[in-house]
Parts: C-alpha cells; sequence; structure tokens
C-alpha cells in the first residue's frame, strides 16, 4: 500500500532536546533511500581545552560539558583525577556525592519527563499550553523540580555547575539539620509523584508500542542500583572495571555528525535510565518497583519509547536511596570539616577514568597527568554520543513500520523516538531536526 | 500586546537556557509579561517574528556568523546570556591553542570533517543590547534584565570587583587562604557565589570595565605570587579579548 509512496522529511534542529540534531528522511515509491540522524552542533574541544590546564581545575572546566548534567560530569572528573592520583574519600564523602548525584538525577529526570515528553503523550507542542490547560499538573511538576534544584543547592552550592565538590571531598559541606529538613521534603514529594505517574499512566496507550532488540550497557554493582560506582556491564557479554571502557565504547567518527558514535558488539548499544533498569532492576526500591509494574516495565524491555518510564522509575527510585543516605548520615552523625575545606593532596603523575551513570547514561572521563599535575591527555564519553547509533538504527526499524502514516505523524513519530533517548546533544555537541528530503 | 521572544543557542552547555527553567514558578509569571515565540530546547513551534532574541553560548565556526546576523535582523533587542555569549568563556580556552592541533587532538585523521575557529562571544560578531553575565547567568540578574528592557529602562549591571560583595559577605579572602583568586578584577553581581559555597572566584563574569591592574599586581606581590600564575588563572574565562561590533 505504499508502493507508491513519495516522502522527504528534513527535521533541522529537532526540538524539546538538549542541542541540535536533524533527521533526514528520503522515501521514493515506497523504497527507503535514506533514513540518517546527524548532528550539526558546534564542537566544543573539550578534550583539547584541558590539556595544559593544573589537575584542581579539571572538574571545573568539564563540568561546563553540559549544564545540565554538570554534576555527574563534575563526579566523572573528579573520579578520574583521584583514581589518577590515589585520592581517597571519606565514607561520609562518598554518601554527600550520592546525594548529590540523586539530586542531579531527579532534576534532569523530572524536567524531561514532566516537561519534554508530557506535551508529546497529551497532543501538544511544549509545556506552555499546558500552564493553562493543566494548571494543577503543571504546577505538581515544577513543585517537584524545585524541591531537586533545592537538593543540588544544599549538596553541592549550586544547582549548575556545583562548586563544593572538590578533589579529594568537599569544601563545605550542608548540617545535618538542612539534611533532615531535605528528608521531610523527600518524603513529603511522594504522594506528588504518585499523581505524576498516575497522569503518565493515563496516557501511557499514546506510547508507541515499538521494539527493536539491542544491547544496553550501564554500570552495575552488587551492593546498590549503581549510579555513583560499578562495574561495566552489558546485557550481551561479561562485566569489566571502568579502566577497560574503551574495550566497549569503541568510538568511530561518522561524516554527517560533529559528535563521535559508538559501537561494542553489535551494531549499536544503549545506555541510559532503560538500560540501568533493564541491568539492575531487582536492586530498585521496593517503591521504585511498584512504579515499574504500574507500566508493566520489566527486564529486557526493547522498547526505546521506554526509556522516559524508566525514568520515572529511577525518580522515584532517587527520592527512595536519598531518604535511606540521608537516615544512614544521621545514625553515624555529620563529621564537622574546617571552612574553605582543602583536602591535602600529594600530587603525582599517573593516568586515571572516572566512571559515573548521569541521567542520559553511563559517562567516561579520562585524565593522563604530568609529576606537576599538569593535564596531558583527556578523554571524555558522553553517554549520548553512546546513543546517537542506536538512535538511527532505531529510525530505520521503525520507518517502515510507520510508512502508512502522514508526513506529520511520521515525522512526529520519529522526533519522539528521538526525545525518548533524553539527547543532550551539547554535551555530545548538539542534535536534532527531520529533514524529510 | 504581549512582546515576543525567543531563545537561541550557539556553542554552549544550554547551562543558562536551564535557569529559566530553574525559575520554577516564576516562570508562570514571566509567562504572563512575554509571549515566547522560540525555544527550541522545550517547544516545537518557531516563528521568526520576534522582539527581543537572547542568545546563549559563543560563536566557534563562520558558518554560524550567518545565524546571528539572521537573529540581529529579526530581533530590536539581542540579549547575550551567559559567560559565553558574554565573555567567549571557557570556549576560549581553546583561543590559546592551534586551531589544527585542536581539531586533531579531538577529531585525530578525520579532523579536516570539522570547521572551528577561535571562540568569541556574541557582540565579536553582532552588536549586543545588554548582557546577562556568569557561568551559568544569575536567575535573579536575568529576571532585572528582562523587566527592565520591558520596562524600557537599561538593566543596572555592577561595575566593581567581586571583591566587594565577598568583604560584605565576610568571606575569609582566598589569598589569605593560599589560593589563587580573580574577584579583584571580576565583575560583581554573583553575590561572590563561589567563595561563598569555599571555592574562590574563577572569573566567569568577565573583568569590570577598567579593571585596576596596580591593585591586582599589588595582591600578587603581597602573597608572594607571579604575573606567570596570574596569566595562567586569568586564561580560564578571559581568552577572547578582541573589539565589540
Amino acid at each position: 500500500m505504499n508502493a507508491d509512496k513519495n516522502l522527504e522529511v528534513n527535521v533541522h534542529h529537532v526540538t524539546r532536546v538538549e542541542g541540535h540534531g536533524n533527521i533526514y528522511v528520503n522515501v521514493k515509491n515506497g523504497i527507503i533511500e535514506k533514513c540518517e540522524w546527524a548532528i550539526p552542533e558546534a564542537p566544543r574541544f573539550f578534550e583539547a581545552m584541558v590539556v595544559g590546564r593544573d589537575w584542581t581545575e579539571l572538574q571545573h572546566i568539564t563540568s561546563r560539558i553540559c549544564g545540565i548534567c554538570s554534576i555527574g560530569h563534575t563526579l566523572a572528573s573528579l573520579k578520574a583525577t583521584e583514581a589518577a592520583m590515589g585520592i581517597a574519600i571519606s565514607n561520609q564523602d562518598l554518601k554527600l556525592r550520592k546525594l548529590a548525584l540523586h539530586a542531579e538525577n531527579l532534576q534532569s529526570h523530572i524536567l524531561h519527563v514532566g516537561f519534554l515528553i508530557l506535551p508529546d503523550l497529551m497532543g501538544v507542542g511544549s509545556v506552555i499550553p499546558l500552564a493553562s490547560s493543566n494548571p494543577a499538573e503543571v504546577k505538581t511538576v515544577l513543585g517537584l523540580h524545585r524541591m531537586a534544584n533545592e537538593m543540588s543547592n544544599l549538596i553541592c552550592g549550586r544547582t549548575t555547575h556545583p562548586q563544593r565538590l572538590i578533589p579529594g571531598g568537599f569544601s563545605k559541606i550542608p548540617s545535618i539539620k538542612d539534611l533532615l529538613s531535605l528528608r521531610d521534603k523527600l518524603q513529603s514529594s511522594i504522594p506528588a509523584l504518585e499523581v505524576v505517574a498516575n497522569l503518565v499512566k493515563s496516557l501511557a496507550p499514546n506510547i508507541p508500542n515499538f521494539v527493536r532488540e539491542t544491547e544496553f550497557i550501564a554500570l552495575s554493582n552488587p551492593d546498590e542500583y549503581a549510579l555513583y560506582d560499578g562495574k561495566i556491564a552489558s546485557t550481551d557479554t561479561d562485566s569489566a572495571p571502568a579502566s577497560e571502557y574503551l574495550s566497549y565504547t569503541n568510538e568511530y567518527i561518522v561524516p554527517q555528525s560533529t559528535a563521535k558514535w559508538a559501537k561494542h558488539v553489535r551494531e549499536s548499544y544503549m545506555v541510559g535510565a532503560l538500560a540501568r533498569l533493564n541491568i539492575n532492576y531487582d536492586k530498585l526500591s521496593p517503591l521504585a518497583k511498584k512504579i515499574s509494574e504500574m507500566f508493566d516495565l520489566k527486564p529486557i524491555c526493547y522498547n526505546p519509547f521506554m526509556n522516559s518510564i524508566a525514568q520515572l522509575v529511577e525518580i522515584v527510585d532517587s527520592v527512595a536511596d536519598s531518604i535511606k543516605l540521608i537516615n544512614e548520615l544521621e545514625t553515624t552523625g555529620l563529621e564537622s570539616q574546617s571552612e574553605y575545606n582543602l583536602p591535602k593532596v600529594a600530587i603525582k603523575a599517573g593516568q586515571g577514568v572516572g566512571a559515573v551513570e548521569v541521567p542520559r547514561g553511563i559517562l567516561f572521563h579520562d585524565y593522563t597527568y604530568n609529576e606537576k599535575g599538569v593535564c596531558t591527555k583527556a578523554n571524555c564519553i558522553i553517554p549520548t554520543n553512546q546513543n546517537h547509533g542506536n538512535i538511527e538504527l532505531d529510525m530505520k526499524a521503525l520507518l517502515p513500520q510507520i510508512l502508512d502514516k502522514t508526513e506529520k505523524e511520521i515525522e512526529l513519530n520519529l522526533e519522539m523516538l528521538v526525545r525518548a533517548y533524553d539527547p543532550c546533544i551539547s554535551c555530545s555537541t548538539h542534535a536534532v531536526k527531520v529533514h524529510f528530503v | 500586546m504581549k512582546p515576543k521572544v525567543a531563545f537561541f543557542d550557539f556553542a554552549g552547555c544550554e547551562g543558562d537556557q536551564l535557569q529559566i527553567a530553574n525559575l520554577e514558578e516564576e516562570i508562570l509569571d514571566l509567562l504572563g509579561q512575554v509571549e515566547v515565540v522560540s525555544f527550541r530546547e522545550v517547544m516545537k513551534e518557531h516563528s521568526d517574528d520576534y522582539d527581543i532574541a537572547f542568545i546563549e553560548g559563543s560563536c566557534t565556526r563562520l558558518q554560524d556568523e550567518e545565524r546571528l546576523k539572521e537573529i540581529r535582523k529579526n530581533a530590536s533587542l539581542v540579549v547575550a546570556i551567559g559567560s559565553c555569549a558574554t565573555i567567549g568563556g571557557i570556549n576560549s580556552l581553546k583561543n590559546y591553542q592551534n586551531m589544527d592541533d585542536v581539531k586533531k587532538t579531538v577529531y585525530g585523521e578525520k579532523a579536516s570533517l570539522f570547521d572551528t575557529y577561535p571562540a568569541r562571544p556574541i557582540d565579536a560578531v553582532i552588536p549586543v543590547d545588554a548582557y546577562v553575565h556568569g557561568c551559568p547567568m544569575t536567575k535573579d540578574e536575568f529576571l532585572h534584565v528582562v523587566k527592565s528592557l520591558l520596562l524600557g529602562k537599561k538593566p543596572e549591571i555592577p561595575n566593581y570587583p567581586v571583591c566587594v560583595e565577598c568583604k560584605k559577605n565576610e568571606n575569609v579572602c582566598a589569598f589569605e587562604r593560599g589560593e589563587f583568586c580573580v574577584g579583584p578584577i571580576t565583575r560583581a553581581g554573583c553575590n561572590s557565589c563561589c567563595v561563598n559555597e569555599g571555592t574562590k572566584c574563577w572569573g566567569c563574569r568577565g573583568m569590570v570595565d577598567n579593571p585596576n591592574e596596580n591593585s591586582q599586581k599589588e595582591v600578587l606581590v603581597k602573597y608572594g605570587l607571579s604575573v606567570d600564575d596570574a596569566i595562567g588563572k586569568f586564561k580560564l574565562y578571559f581568552g577572547w579579548q578582541g573589539k565589540k561590533k
């Protein structure tokens, strides 16, 4: 029925994603001649920018790779520097860093599910008209987003481009009183989260039912739902320590993209909330599992559109785990530290890798320092770049299934697919626009 | 009729546009005053009919200059938001290196596929009417600038160094703690937020209009630091010192 279908789609700069990406589709007489995902974002060359800079500045500079996941970049950066110089951090600082990561995961996932995905499910172009049509829901989402930002502020000193996170620990830490008041807010956010989950559930029939088998990669840790630390795990192969990341990422350059792409044992792989859930489902808190069950989401789920639902599950898990971490800090008590704390570090030459799960997936920073602590080489592998290959293969698999739809519907479906990945292209550099050629 | 506003981004981390989302409930008040006609990060719709253009990010490629000129033509007011747009920012760290080497470091043999030139602020390419400084931009200052422009007033942006705010906040001076700080020549307006959080000023808001070089030199001498130390630290955000359009 599509034998005489001619179609040209050119989405220049896909909207409601972070960064610039384009979709090019060309169909002649029902045959797909072109289906391409391109990244035209202006590259920024961070790996060159940090060369020659002092070890105390690296987390400050690489935080700027991404405004939305600046805490994650800071933590991956600190872990790389600490691995290179053999710097240890205290158990208390480890717990505070985990709270920092949860704060960012909450902020980013709430923004994505609440402001960027809900409009698709409700058939509007942005969250702006929802402010008048569904004011109660929008206010609930805004309230949750504010709570996540207050949490970042409390732990990191700022919401974007954190200040307190430094090599060896923290320049300043919150008081136990502030942490306990944060715990109250987290506790009372649970009913609001249930409202959001029920709203998304009522719209779930609008989530495309599309599956394509692929490989998933995420950190995994026997003790917890891995975000801050773990081994690199895959749904296809054995796991390995973070230092062996290059054998997983295998980056390559494609002409249509300023961002590098990656592949492991298949043509592409996927990272992010869905990958984490597929690999670490049994480590989720009971509350998070309940949300997952509401959507019948269990491993291994091969529908990339369900990534947004996996984010919703992770929002609840981050709230539950944050409460647990604060309980632990309450039990042990918070050890005070000096004002303007600057951990003592023995500077030495070396190379180190930091791997962290950030909202969009597994992130690697790899630095080499000389004996003065000056960076001589850096490599940063960003989650969105690891997803580009998988996005394009999904587009190629999805397109034949939707060819009988109107051009507008096809365009929307392809854009929704891209948005489901929550791409952060300014990280990679930028993404999205469909060009029907 | 409400003024139409549009948001654009060039080379940057989109952390400044994120500060608008971070206004939380105040966004609703803002939406009561302006009509957003283009904001790729949050909406599908786009229009070239706008009064005020907010631009984030630096210009890092010749090909991006056309897009900037187009925005200038469409808008009656252009506002640069965040360090990358106002001063070149972190992106201009690469300006100290040879551009071919920069490309090779990142893309290896495929370096020739990618364009880049020294990173520069927006006002190196087109005239800019107002600035919201900072990395990321300060939310309160953004609201102040928007309100001023809507009232037809010139926004009041501090032209004194961060030290003024830092002293008021009773911080222990970073130099006293043995750290190097760019606060003495950096434009205030951030309420010395980084020093308040236990670190130091990195210079993200750019230099005050007439930095007191002698005073900075005195500080260096007092704490036994060399001009080379200073230049190294100044490079972080001050990598573009070209002329304004």
